[in-house]
């Protein structure tokens, strides 16, 4: 390879001082010191989250604070990283569920292989997983960073629902077009 | 490019595409060959048809003639004989071919027809889909996205039907869901002969169910549940274990009997989850017994054997073999082979058996055929063990001459391939008194025994072939790894042969397969890949004089008058 020497540029009285540069950098120091502050006391205070952010996902319950998922595992399919995985199972009968026959007996996201996609609150058919606004998820061991069943309901609380799906289908059970 | 047209084939239009088809072959069927698919849901190819569902609605026409002359009518606009489309559309499964016939299955008509189906079976189908056991192997679901209408117009109350109902000890009905095709029915009447479904009420409120103190319980019952177009009849085992799409399927052999059905195993992640029949026209159309899909258990089960031992002490693979060899050099050996074992690992014990210079006995197990899908043979491979000149004559029950070698001291010790010699005839007196190497994947009364014991692999975990009792001989290929500790058959019997004295080259299905093919005649010119999937029928011929214990069965007859079942 053929080596091409460069000459240093001579540098003027000025530049040699270094005044001019520190004073220009000064004036930003300056000028900032007046006006509130623009930076976050993470994690004392914490960002207001945009609607539609897609943080840790999580499962939710009804208003009535019944299980939504069913355990159909599109969300296990869907998931590019495979982060998701479900272990049905059959709900036992004389539950309140009874008519729903089917949930996840164990549901767990290695949020180390989650990359916040989306994917599967996109499938879900019962509209039982949502990326909410958990964003930070850390911890010290990879066992650790797996959210089983009761942390990703802990983490997903209750939203609205508009359908109650299951209830409608129990109330036809009871009282519909039975022969 | 159309075939010439021989007596027997009638030549169709079916889309424009010209086919020469076998009389008697239904619409259905004819578009097959052409690639074209009618939807279906009451039609299957192995059961009457009953054209009850009007999925496969289908246009068709035959050329025109002139009804005084007789003489084609031309069409000027095409130069070809006009065609007079019938003006409502036909159903395909029970319209036979007939010569000239054309078939339209795109025009607007069929559309309009399928849509007003799909629409009408949607109506009370519940939205069960993500609870739906039949989820992603569902006609309804299919066929409603290739062929409906795409939303609903029902605004009524959908009809509410019993669901989760036990039709019987392995399959549960779930009303609602079904489509009343009827196909369980016909399976019922037809092939398992135990009528024990049908439809009460009428119209809408249509429901089956089994014959009042009657129960789906024979031991066909789970092949409704195959045929079920829909969720409506599922199995009780398999039921919200697993998602079909996550299943991996690997073809596979039932080695109940020696009736060798073709099943399909679905596993995922090294699990197993069911084994379905895989259709085989000339064997077990598409049909196979309960007691066969239950077999995956054997895998995960609790007597399982996964240590080698030695003298009831944990050892490893290559001290065990040489521990083996040792004992085999110093006493007075016999083997005990078995009709379980594929044909590969019947090659390698004649090898051993030749290396040792011992004789080889097998233990016959001979139950009732039920005239279907069981024979009366117990042993899936019985034939292959004469194709590879393991055994000349058919094997006994009872190992007696066996027994009374070691009453007599001419049989110190004893290398059983998988079999219970306890059950086999020894008393465990005898068991005691020699030196047993067992090769085997449970824990019997001869594990218990055995001095050296080598864990192997059950039907699902390696590859092979069986000959079944047609001497066609198919082949079944590993679905999942087996457990740590087990060896692979093949790996442990090459090595004893090596240890014997007599060097093995192989050890894997591929490159054995070279060496059976140059040594054993009759499969001479096979090798494992080019095995069929439908198997391949060997010359039966050179063993017609053998008195096989196996009565008439489903597409197999037997040559002469079956011996006593209870030999």
């Amino acid at each position: 390879m053929a080596v091409i020497p460069l000459e240093r540029k001579t540098l003027s009285l000025a530049e040699r001082t270094y005044v001019p540069q520190i004073l220009s950098g000064l004036k930003t120091t300056f000028k900032r010191l007046l006006k509130p502050a623009e930076t976050l006391e993470y994690p004392e205070q914490r960002p207001a989250i945009p609607p539609g952010y897609r943080g840790v996902p999580t499962l939710v319950r009804d208003p009535n604070g019944r299980e939504k998922c069913v355990s159909c595992q599109l969300c296990e399919f869907v998931c590019p990283p495979k982060a998701i995985r479900i272990t049905p199972g059959e709900l036992p009968s004389g539950s309140d569920r009874e008519h729903v026959e089917k949930g996840p007996q164990a549901f767990d996201i290695d949020m180390l292989r989650c990359i916040y996609c989306g994917l599967c609150q996109e499938v879900c058919p019962e509209e039982a997983i949502f990326l909410q606004n958990q964003y930070s998820m850390s911890g010290y061991t990879r066992a650790e960073m797996v959210n089983h069943k009761d942390r990703l309901y802990e983490l997903g609380g209750t939203l609205p629902d508009s359908h109650f799906k299951w209830d409608k289908k129990k109330a036809a059970a009871e009282h519909g077009n039975a022969h | 490019m159309i075939a010439p047209t021989k007596p027997d084939l009638v030549t169709v239009n079916i889309d424009g595409k010209e086919i020469a088809v076998p009389k008697g072959t239904n619409v259905i069927e004819a578009a097959r060959l052409v690639n074209i698919d009618v939807p279906h849901y009451c039609y299957h190819p192995k059961l009457t048809v009953v054209g009850n569902c009007r999925m496969c609605l289908i246009e068709m026409g035959m050329p025109a003639v002139d009804p005084a002359t007789k003489a084609p009518v031309m069409d000027p606009a095409t130069g070809k004989q006009k065609i007079n489309w019938i003006p409502r559309p036909q159903i395909g499964c029970g319209t036979n071919v007939s010569p000239g016939l054309h078939v339209r299955t795109t025009s607007p008509m069929v559309k309009d027809a399928r849509e007003g189906v799909m629409e009408f079976l949607l109506i009370n189908h519940p939205l069960d889909c993500p609870i739906c056991d039949q989820a992603g192997e569902c006609k309804l679901q299919e066929q409603s996205t290739g062929y409906g209408r795409g939303y609903s117009r029902f605004i009524e109350q959908k009809n509410v039907k019993p669901k989760r109902t036990q039709l019987g000890p392995r399959v549960t009905l779930d009303d609602e869901r079904c489509i009343l095709c009827s196909r369980c029915i016909r399976f019922s009447k037809e092939v398992a002969k135990d009528d024990v479904l049908g439809f009460i009420d009428r119209g809408s409120y249509s429901t089956l169910t089994c014959y009042p103190g009657k129960q789906l319980e024979n031991n066909y019952s789970l092949n409704t549940v195959d045929i079920c177009p829909v969720g409506a009849l599922t199995s009780t085992d398999f039921r919200f274990k697993m998602r079909v799409w996550f299943l991996k399927q690997t073809n596979s052999v039932d080695p109940e009997s020696s009736v060798g059905a073709n099943t399909v195993v679905w596993s995922r992640e090294g699990v197993i989850y069911r084994i379905t029949p895989r259709r085989n026209d000339a064997v077990n159309d598409t049909w196979m017994a309960d007691s066969g899909r239950v077999l995956y258990k054997q895998v995960k089960s609790d007597t399982r054997l996964t240590t080698i031992k030695v003298n009831g002490a944990d050892s490893a693979l290559d001290i065990a073999i040489h521990a083996a060899a040792e004992l085999c050099k110093a006493g007075r050996v016999a083997i005990v082979g078995s009709g379980r074992s594929s044909v590969e690992e019947q090659f390698l014990t004649k090898k051993l058996a030749a290396a040792l210079g011992v004789s080889v006995s097998l233990v016959s197990r001979v139950g009732q055929g039920d005239k279907l899908l069981i024979s009366a043979d117990r042993n899936p491979n019985v034939r292959g063990a004469l194709v590879t000149g393991l055994i000349t004559a058919l094997p006994a029950a009872k190992l007696t001459e066996l027994s009374a070698a070691i009453d007599a001291g001419t049989v110190t010790t004893v290398v059983s391939l998988g079999e219970d010699l306890a059950t086999a005839g020894l008393t465990a007196a005898q068991l005691t008194k020699i030196s047993v190497v067992y090769l085997g994947t449970h824990a019997n009364a001869t594990s218990a025994a055995a001095k050296i014991i080598l864990p192997t692999l059950t039907g699902f975990e390696k590859s092979g072939t069986f000959v079944n009792q047609q001497f066609r001989i198919q082949k079944f290929l590993k679905a999942v790894p087996g457990p740590v500790g087990a060896t692979d058959d093949l790996v442990v019997l090459a090595k004893l042969v090596t240890a014997a004295g007599t060097a093995i080259a192989a050890s894997e299905v591929g490159p054995l397969w070279k060496l059976i093919a140059a040594e054993v005649p009759a499969l001479g010119t096979m090798t494992f890949a080019n095995l069929p999937e439908t198997g391949l029928l060997l010359d039966a011929t050179p063993y017609a004089a053998l008195p096989f214990a196996e009565g008439e069965t489903l597409h197999y007859k037997p040559a002469a008058q079956p011996a006593a079942a209870t030999t």
